[in-house]
């Protein structure tokens, strides 16, 4: 059940008087595939509060990875709008959307995406190479964020010498390196294996704690209560909201866990 | 992002994955490799040829057998030499214009000496006891061989300087022994260097009575006749005079000219013969560049998920192309310096059997034509990557 309906929507009022980061007005994608029209989402509004943590849920096909390549600046709206810290991206040139996802937004997605034969290292530093950085400092501040996911020690590994839980731990140091204002996140535990996928919410509840925004994408509503508030989404549009009182935390199931296996 | 760190991502890459890069250079390679070699022998050969004319005397008219001159009837597509000439028609040619002429019947050919454990390549230049007229060597020492040598078919041989340096190095020659394709000669004489001509080729060659080169190799036949005028004036009448004696027994079967006309049709013959080569070549290269192009087009719909990461965390449209450029450029250079490599070395190898000499414009010409390929090729894949959109690109399967 619903512990409160509340609805930010596109007016951008976030509760206790925070700001939005990031906003979605109006937005629909259509997709035309020989002349079957899918319409993927139908005037979506939503905004991303300052410092939470988000899940947005719905049911396969409803259309959240589409609203989450939308927000992430990897795809445009056919209709609509994003507002990304007060900047209006709509009519912008993929250059520099290209720009403001380097600095502004970090990704982490269900099948990982690291650069295959590439070290953790490399694929940590890559966001801060196209951002201009380089030498030490750059190094420096990869293997900062390999650590804060622990994954010091592995440095120098590449994918395939990785466990997948390993691989999404990278991947999230790749996304929070560069200091983004949000992180979005699509079905991050998805290929993963429990205790493996608690270690990701574990991480991604610390990031939060830190203060950076993240969003999930889930179809699973297990792993969305990990969030502080859910947006329902079904058939393209936003049905419903929940604010969670009792939500999970990724550390508590971890203690069961280690706890149920000492025992047997 | 600066070039710097383009370059560094390319050579990251193609280092992640080196049996693609090197499946990549291989074309290049071969087509660099053959553009130099093939290049080396035409000039080489054809230096070596012309190179050879030059150095003989002054004020001479040769005859060849068949019939080189335009419009002739073997002329045009191929020569066919119906008949060659004979030291006899040579010998007939001296009684008709008189002891004041001078006519050498010549022969050449190729031969292996060896001395003790030495062995070269060289030429033979074979002539009768008129040679020195042709043939303006100065005497470093001995002597020229005489008109008994050349009745007796004696196995005497005067050395060019390449050769003396080779197979009798700080000792004189003269009254030792080496063989020459397999026949034991005494060396008579040995003549200064004739360094100032194109390519000093013709110091490499052993002078031997005519008669002693046609048992070598085995033909009755000379290669062609020359005739040293004793008066430059004198050079138009006689070349007239030689057809009148030639043309009852060759018809129209036979070709008189002068050294420069010899020199003009041997190096537009054998420079075509540089041009075809290089054509050759040429076309490897670019099936060598459309090498390139196919495994750009391939690595590109293969890493179209790499570019669907680069640019989901910020690579730029230019990144993506530089890079691609980059990785391109990086590997037709690569590719051509080994290419270079490779050719000069099997020019080196090959020099035992054909005359080859490397060129610094059919180097130059390999190099950049490789890199303009490796480019030109590469840019359109490169293109096609850059403009990929980030969703598209990560969503590929
Ligand atoms: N490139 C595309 N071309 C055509 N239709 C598309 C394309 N991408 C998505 N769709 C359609 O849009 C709808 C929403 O897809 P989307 O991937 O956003 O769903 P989802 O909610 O993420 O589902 P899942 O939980 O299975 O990942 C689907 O009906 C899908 O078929
Ligand atoms: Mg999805």
């Amino acid at each position: 059940m619903p512990d409160e309906i509340h609805n930010p929507g596109a007016t951008g009022v976030c509760a206790d008087g925070r700001r939005a980061v990031l906003r979605a007005a109006g937005v629909s994608k259509r997709y035309i595939l020989d002349e079957i029209v899918v319409n993927a989402l139908n005037g979506v509004d939503l905004s991303i509060c300052d410092g939470e943590m988000l899940a947005i849920m719905g049911p396969s096909g409803s259309g959240k990875s589409t609203l989450m390549h939308i927000i992430g600046l990897l795809d445009r709206p056919t209709e609509g709008t994003v507002v990304v810290e007060e900047e209006d991206v709509s009519r912008m040139a993929p250059n520099q959307l290209a720009a403001v996802r380097n600095k502004r937004i970090g990704f982490v997605f269900q099948a990982f995406n690291l650069l295959a034969r590439t070290s953790a290292l490399a694929n940590v530093e890559l966001p801060l190479v196209y951002a201009g950085m380089s030498g030490a400092a750059r190094a420096e501040r990869a293997k900062a964020a390999l650590e804060q996911v622990g994954l010091g020690d592995r440095l120098g590994h590449h994918p395939s010498q990785l466990s997948g839980g390993q691989q999404q731990r990278v991947a999230i140091a790749r996304a929070l390196v560069t200091d983004p204002s949000i992180v979005l996140a699509d079905e991050p535990t998805g290929n993963l294996d429990s205790r493996s996928g608690i270690e990701v919410m574990v991480i991604l509840q610390q990031l939060n704690e830190q203060g950076i925004t993240v969003v999930l994408v889930t179809h699973d509503e297990s792993v969305a209560r990990h969030a502080q508030r859910i947006v329902h989404i079904a058939d393209g549009r936003v049905v419903r909201e929940e604010i969670l009182t009792e939500r999970i935390f990724a550390a508590d199931r971890m203690k069961l866990l280690d706890a149920e296996e000492n025992l047997s | 992002m600066n070039f710097l760190e383009s370059v560094r991502i390319a050579m990251r890459a193609l280092n992640a994955n080196k049996v693609r890069s090197a499946l990549t250079m291989l074309g290049v390679i071969i087509g660099v490799a053959a553009v130099i070699l093939l290049v080396a022998i035409g000039t080489g050969v054809q230096d070596e040829v012309t190179g050879s004319i030059e150095g003989l005397g002054s004020n001479l008219i040769f005859v060849f057998a068949g019939n080189f001159e335009e419009g002739g009837s073997s002329g045009g597509g191929g020569i066919a030499i119906r008949k060659q000439f004979t030291i006899d028609d040579a010998d007939m040619l001296q009684r008709r214009l008189g002891p004041e002429e001078l006519v050498v019947p010549l022969v050449q050919g190729p031969a292996i000496l060896k001395a003790g454990n030495r062995t070269m390549r060289s030429t033979l230049a074979a002539g009768n006891e008129h040679a020195d007229a042709v043939f303006t060597a100065e005497y470093l020492g001995g002597r020229a061989y005489r008109r008994s040598e050349v009745a007796a078919a004696s196995r005497v041989a005067v050395i060019g300087s390449t050769v003396r340096d080779r197979l009798f190095p700080h000792v004189d020659p003269v009254g030792r022994q080496m063989s020459v394709n397999g026949q034991r000669f005494t060396v008579i004489g040995h003549v200064a260097s004739q360094g100032g001509s194109l390519t000093g080729d013709q110091d490499n060659q052993i002078y031997i009575p005519v008669t002693t080169a046609q048992r070598l190799l085995g033909s009755r036949d000379v290669s062609s006749i020359i005739v040293r005028a004793s008066d430059p004036d004198k050079i138009d009448e006689l070349q007239a005079q030689i057809r009148q004696v030639f043309t009852p027994s060759f018809g129209e079967e036979f070709s008189v000219f002068t050294q420069e006309q010899t020199l003009g049709i041997l190096s537009q013959l054998l420079g075509t013969l540089t041009v075809m080569l290089a054509g050759i070549a040429g076309i490897s290269l670019l099936v060598g560049g459309i090498g390139i192009m196919n495994i750009m087009l391939v690595s590109v719909s293969e890493r179209t998920r790499e570019i669907g990461i680069r640019k989901a965390v910020g690579a730029k449209t230019y990144d993506i192309l530089s890079q691609f450029v980059i990785e391109a450029v990086v590997l037709s250079v690569a590719g051509g310096m080994v290419g270079i490599a490779l050719g000069w070395s099997g020019a080196l190898v090959l020099q035992q059997w054909v005359p080859t000499e490397v060129t610094a414009w059919a180097v130059a010409l390999a190099f950049f034509f490789s890199a303009a390929v490796g480019v030109f090729f590469g840019v359109y894949p490169a293109y096609r990557a850059s403009r990929l959109d980030p969703i598209v690109a990560l969503r590929y399967e």
